[in-house]
């Protein structure tokens, strides 16, 4: 039934972001990926958001300024307009640190937690602050698969690209979380990236999708680096590399994304 | 071009508040103009305030095997799967549709936390939390999708949308999207949200709790009520014909603010944006519109705002109130059990009404002379608006019709 409209979905890849331990931004993380540049892990760096009303700058945290760097950069390099487009974010958990504070204060006598705290434990704060600093009025929408997170964010954002037929900005990013979270939820670092897509423009890489046969029981693509692959399991954003390492190779074929056990994304990836 | 997004049927749907457990009691207590709201008794909380709590979730246990996914949140969403036949639907679907041909989106904006709370009052001397704390499958996000995809067995697209108050409402629209993309041939959405400590301290620190049963779109409003619900709905496509007693999703519209974190735009602009993009879809008019349950959390700035966007959309005398009185403000599941109540509006022929309002602010009225409902009113409504809007600025509408009022 409904074969007619089981085409494969397809997207544009039209702007990378990316930012994450050991890699400043897309032009680096691409030279590292084409094997040009030898990767060296190091502690992420997030930069101040100028782009916020200084207000909003002082309540910054981690997600928001992840995001916010990696997302810009996405958008400039397509030559979008942030305040035009649908936004897709995806995290597996949010703001690790943040809702350590909280819980902390909570165990604590007079549990007091400030109204900042309060409104940055949101899982969507990260779109908010998006949406306050572009401008942008369209969609967003705020997901979350624990670690299966970027593939179900891609997901999301090729769907919206071929139903609304407009330009989507896929947003996965996660960050650390501090003891005695960390325990249970061991994420080191921060990593983010975002991808532009588009339905007709971009000439990095079309995407697709057999909507028939999105999953696949055959394991995620791997890194060949150990250190690049130790990245990409440590931090469910990282799951985006294998894709990130096609898209810097200009590598056509298909690619298997890690999603949850037993049912990855298959990804077809093929030149402009 | 853009992909056509056809009617949807809702083919099933339920719910489970402080009004009771299952579709009969949401009812009755609708009828009866009754609240569940009661003085907050909730955990060790000492907060002058009032909520809409679930009886019996502490007595009650996940299947054995599930043991791991036991947390508040998990039982809340066990206990309203299991009415109103609804398990058996979804097991219904998966023989028709294959497991893999199911979609499932929900919406929570605390999920579990509340397990991680208590984990940090049980810190040992070296602050390391308790053995036996499973964060994954309580406190995460995503638990409660990973529950209901373990407990069924489903192996479709999966995500949990957590957009704070219109996280269960635009569930709807990733449903919509998957079934138009071919991905999936039928959506099991929905959304939990349980009582904990962050929301009850955090709502507190934001001066934004009342401290009696929360009054919407009253002159004397302070603040919300805080709740806790589950609601699942089973989508799939809908025939080219369909009887009046079918029901419908006609259209969805989502927007943001861009404006502030936890303040709406004062006129409401995102909300407006959001109701006309729902209406478009629809392919309707304001005028087509016979009820619209609002979000009405019965904070000054919300319902104000709210008040202006309906008022400067649908002009005056559409009616509408806001179900908060009742249930409370149930966060990540007000858009599931809204829609689930502007559902039963559309098969009862009620109108429910607004318990603890006892009258249209006039600063409101004034800007937008809505036909407010302060107790239930019977009526044969066609087509019905669900509104859901949150922190950070995300809005989300519903349209939903009886099957012979496309």
């Amino acid at each position: 039934m409904n074969q007619a409209i089981r085409a494969a979905l397809t997207a544009r890849v039209a702007g990378i972001g990316v930012l994450g331990p050991g890699l400043a931004d897309w032009v680096q993380a691409r030279a590292i990926l084409r094997g040009e540049q030898t990767y060296v892990a190091q502690p992420c760096v997030l930069p101040v958001p100028q782009i916020l009303p200084p207000a909003e700058r002082r309540r910054a945290t981690a997600v928001i300024k992840l995001t916010l760097a990696t997302g810009l950069e996405a958008v400039a390099a397509a030559g979008l307009k942030a305040a035009e487009l649908a936004t897709v974010f995806t995290s597996s958990g949010g703001d690790g640190r943040n809702c350590h504070e909280i819980c902390a204060a909570l165990a604590s006598s007079d549990r007091l937690i400030s109204p900042t705290r309060f409104h940055n434990s949101v899982h969507n704060a990260a779109s908010g602050y998006w949406g306050i600093a572009t401008g942008a009025m369209a969609p967003s929408a705020v997901l979350c698969a624990f670690d299966a997170s970027f593939a179900a964010g891609l997901l999301e954002a090729m769907v919206q690209v071929a139903v609304t037929s407009a330009p989507v900005l896929l947003l996965a990013y996660d960050t650390d979380y501090p003891e005695p979270l960390h325990r249970v939820r061991p994420i080191p670092d921060s990593f983010g990236v975002a991808l532009a897509l588009s339905p007709t423009a971009g000439d990095l890489a079309r995407l697709a999708v057999d909507p028939a046969a999105a999953f696949t029981a055959e394991p995620a693509t791997r890194m060949d680096d150990a250190a690049l692959e130790a990245l990409r399991l440590a931090i469910p954003a990282a799951r985006a590399l294998p894709l990130l390492r096609a898209l810097a190779l200009g590598a056509p074929g298909g690619l298997v994304l890690d999603h949850l056990p037993g049912q990855q994304l298959a990804l077809e990836l093929s030149p402009c | 071009m853009s992909l056509a997004l056809p009617p949807l049927r809702v083919a099933r749907y339920t719910t489970t508040s402080c009004l009771g457990v299952g579709l009969v009691s949401h009812v009755e207590a609708l009828r009866e103009a009754r609240s569940g709201l009661a003085p907050c008794r909730f955990d060790t909380v000492e907060l002058p305030t009032w909520v809409g709590e679930v009886a019996g979730l502490e007595a009650l246990r996940l299947p054995e095997q599930f043991a791991d996914f036991d947390c508040r949140n998990n039982r809340l969403a066990e206990l309203a799967l299991q009415q109103d036949g609804y398990a058996e639907a979804v097991e219904e679907a998966m023989l028709r549709y294959g497991r893999e041909r199911i979609g499932l989106f929900l919406g929570t904006s605390t999920s579990g936390i509340l397990q991680t709370e208590l984990a940090y009052r049980d810190r040992d001397a070296q602050g390391a939390l308790p053995a036996g704390f499973h964060y994954a499958n309580t406190h995460n996000t995503f638990s409660l999708a990973a529950y209901v995809r373990a407990r069924f067995g489903l192996r479709g697209p999966v995500s949990i949308t957590s957009s704070a108050c219109s996280s269960s409402a635009k569930v709807f629209g990733t449903a919509q999207r998957m079934i138009a993309a071919g991905l999936v041939d039928c959506a099991l959405v929905g959304g939990v949200d349980s009582l904990c400590l962050t929301t009850l301290y955090g709502f507190n620190s934001l001066e934004l709790l009342s401290s009696a049963p929360c009054r919407p779109f009253d002159a004397a409003r302070s603040g919300l009520s805080l709740g806790e619900a589950a609601a699942f709905a089973l989508l799939e496509r809908a025939p080219t014909q369909t009887t009046a007693d079918a029901a419908l999703l006609l259209g969805v519209g989502e927007s943001s603010d861009a404006y502030h974190m936890s303040s709406p735009h004062p006129d409401g602009l995102g909300a407006r944006l959001a109701m006309e993009q729902a209406l478009r879809q629809a392919g309707l008019r304001p005028e087509d519109i016979d009820y619209i349950n609002l979000h009405g959390t019965a904070t000054p700035s919300n319902d104000a705002a709210e008040g202006r966007a309906v008022g400067a959309l649908f002009g005056a005398g559409v009616a509408c109130s806001s179900t908060k009185g009742a249930i409370g403000h149930t966060l990540g599941a007000a858009g599931g059990i809204e829609a689930v109540l502007s559902l039963l509006a559309l098969r009862e022929g009620l109108l429910p009404g607004s318990p603890g309002t006892a009258a249209l602010d006039p600063a409101i009225a004034e800007v937008a002379p809505l036909d407010y409902l302060l107790s239930p009113r019977a009526g044969e409504p066609r087509r019905v608006l669900s509104n859901s809007f949150g922190f950070g600025g995300t809005n989300c509408s519903l349209v939903l019709a009886r099957g012979d009022a496309r």
